[in-house]
């Protein structure tokens, strides 16, 4: 089938002719059809301007004219704004927001040819674990348990587009990490993805959750595949005071480098209590792979991974608590009416905003406030520092970490509801990325004993991403992971 | 430390979210454990460590302070709830 190809194999498609554009477009958008209803990844389809899109780009194959992404069909979070089509970032606040302009990613996707299937589903503000908290329904995994039929989550923040790219109802996917909402969906849900380093893809026109910790990344089927997305997404933008100008490397080359003589570390402090054995064992194994293809493992030490995730609900609630400010019920977003302008701006933000993003925004607000910024958001960016220098020490022996990417597999929908730090402690191996600012990559590697997918993370230096792409490509080889979820176009 | 209930208004005003009395005791559990849990931090010595501030390590550029665009008021409001010609409407401030 057109939709089980890999971006890479139909990128070689599409230029052959073996197939057109449209051809491409059309399985996935009926693939949409069937499969959307189950899984809620999309929350809008975009099937006529897909259409329209494919037209073009099967006019400009047939003169030998390719841009890097010519053709490919890829759905896109709904956190990026998209000229003239709906963007929610899962939020009722935002339910008919009509961005007049293009984020900076979404605007180099179109330019090196993409086509939009459509919207994907989210969570919240991108402020969650599960896509449990979006206004428009929790996404369904297209994973089961073995035996087991009770829906669960695909992970999140990214939950949609995770669930889209390993459904096949998407070649590729956006989406955006704060905290760990690129790499953990994209372990639930047996898929590759990178939070690249921060500066490197622009983060205008990406409705802003946490500033200082927000990056944009794919999810893709294979490591290549992410490759060529990044290389596409990124690039310096002016419009963007912390874009990195730097040149865009070739990426995908990256993937085929081999990891011999690379120094690879393994922080001992990820040895958590309570981590499932299975995931201990898939780490081991994953070491072994790498050490037989020439990579020597090294011991190391990150004292202060265990305050990462205290680290990181003081500044993201607090960054949140200013960024979402801008949700007053006057300029854009929905209100809701009051009796003077101080009860329009508080029933609107009480009608407009979830239970989770109300709980963030609270926090934030606290520990900004007078007498408490000190022992709050002070001490909280002191102890980032030196999380950052935690790296900083390590990377100067070893050339990449290799971690779980989450301490568990996927959980069932409703689980972990009951208080919210038992679904913060998700990100327990992913927010340390964003807190230095490092790059980080989640590749399948293997499955639990229910059958559900578990993948390694990769952690590289500030803008070496083709080093976690050439580490993560070998990882890739080595486990040979074939497995297919239940729920999937043409399953 | 632990939130009291007129703290937690007083948050909620600030935050301007409008919090219902019967939501409130709940607010206030949920709060209290995620603050109960973010004091682990107490325990790391942070003595004489310069605070983080962003998300990179390069400076900020500066841009020349010039226009770059301009005249889309249709586009400015074309999302605003309500509007009044091209000014944003809002219920009476002053009276």
């Amino acid at each position: 089938m057109l939709t089980d190809l890999t971006l890479a194999q139909a990128r070689d498609g599409l230029r052959g002719r073996d197939f057109s554009a449209i051809e491409l477009t059309d399985a996935y958008l009926a693939a949409i059809a069937v499969l959307n209803p189950k899984l809620n990844a999309y929350v809008t389809v975009t099937a006529a301007a897909a259409r329209a899109q494919a037209q073009a780009a099967d006019v400009a194959l047939a003169a030998g004219r390719h841009a890097p992404l010519t053709g490919i069909p890829l759905a896109i979070k709904d956190l990026f704004c998209t000229k003239g089509v709906r963007t929610t970032a899962g939020s009722r606040i935002l339910s008919a927001f009509i961005p007049p302009y293009e984020s900076t990613v979404t605007a180099n996707l179109l330019r090196d040819g993409a086509i939009f299937l459509g919207k994907a589903n989210m969570d919240e503000f991108a402020m969650g674990s599960s896509n449990m908290t979006s206004a428009f329904g929790p996404v369904t995994s297209p994973w089961t348990r073995r035996g087991d039929n009770r829906r669960l989550v695909p992970g999140g923040s990214s939950g949609g587009s995770a669930a889209a790219v390993a459904a096949h109802i998407a070649l590729g996917a956006t989406a955006t990490d704060t905290g760990g909402s690129i790499r953990q969906p994209a372990s639930f849900c047996g898929i590759t993805g990178i939070k690249p380093t921060y500066g490197r893809c622009s983060r205008w026109g990406v409705v802003a959750f946490a500033s200082s910790l927000d990056q944009a990344g794919p999810l893709a089927r294979t490591v290549e595949d992410a490759a060529i997305l990044l290389g596409s997404m990124a690039g310096f933008d002016p419009q963007d005071s912390t874009s990195a100008d730097l040149a865009v490397p070739d990426f995908a080359a990256a993937c085929r480098r081999g990891v011999k003589g690379l120094r690879i570390g393994v922080p001992r402090e990820y040895r958590m209590d309570g981590m499932a054995p299975e995931i201990e064992a898939l780490w081991q194994q994953g070491l072994g792979w790498l050490r037989d293809a020439g990579a020597e493992i090294v011991d190391v030490s990150l004292p202060h991974t265990k305050y990462g995730l205290a680290t990181y609900y003081i500044v993201a609630p607090a960054e949140a608590s200013s960024n979402l400010a801008r949700y007053d019920g006057v300029r854009y977003g929905a209100r809701t009416a009051g009796e003077d302008l101080a009860a329009l701006y508080e029933n609107t933000r009480a009608e407009g905003f979830g239970a989770e993003v109300q709980r963030r925004v609270m926090i934030g607000t606290y520990v900004l406030s007078a007498g408490y910024y000190d022992a709050y958001y002070l001490k909280a960016q002191k102890v980032r520092a030196l999380m950052l220098k935690d790296f900083t020490d390590v990377f100067a022996r070893v050339d990449a970490l290799v971690t779980p990417t989450t301490p568990t597999a996927a959980f069932a929908q409703g689980e972990k509801m009951d208080d919210p730090i038992t679904m913060y402690l998700n990100d327990i191996f992913t927010v340390p990325a964003n807190m230095s600012g490092i790059p980080g990559l989640s590749v399948p590697a293997g499955l639990d004993a229910q059958g559900l997918p578990l993948g390694l993370q990769v952690l590289g230096r500030p803008f070496d991403e083709q080093t976690v792409f050439a580490v993560g490509a070998a990882l890739e080889r080595a486990a040979g992971f074939t497995a297919m979820p239940g729920i999937r176009a043409g399953g | 430390m632990s939130l009291d209930p007129a703290t937690v208004r007083r948050i909620a005003k600030l935050a301007r979210i409008r919090v219902d009395e019967s939501q409130m005791e709940a607010l206030r559990t949920d709060l209290n454990s995620i603050l109960g849990w973010i004091e682990q931090l107490d325990e790391v010595n942070t003595d004489g460590v310069e605070p983080l501030t962003g998300g990179t390590q390069m400076a900020l550029r500066l841009r020349a302070d010039v226009v770059r665009d301009g005249g889309m008021a249709e586009a400015v409001l074309a999302n605003a709830p309500d509007r009044d010609g091209d000014y944003f409407a809002v219920p009476k401030v002053v009276e």
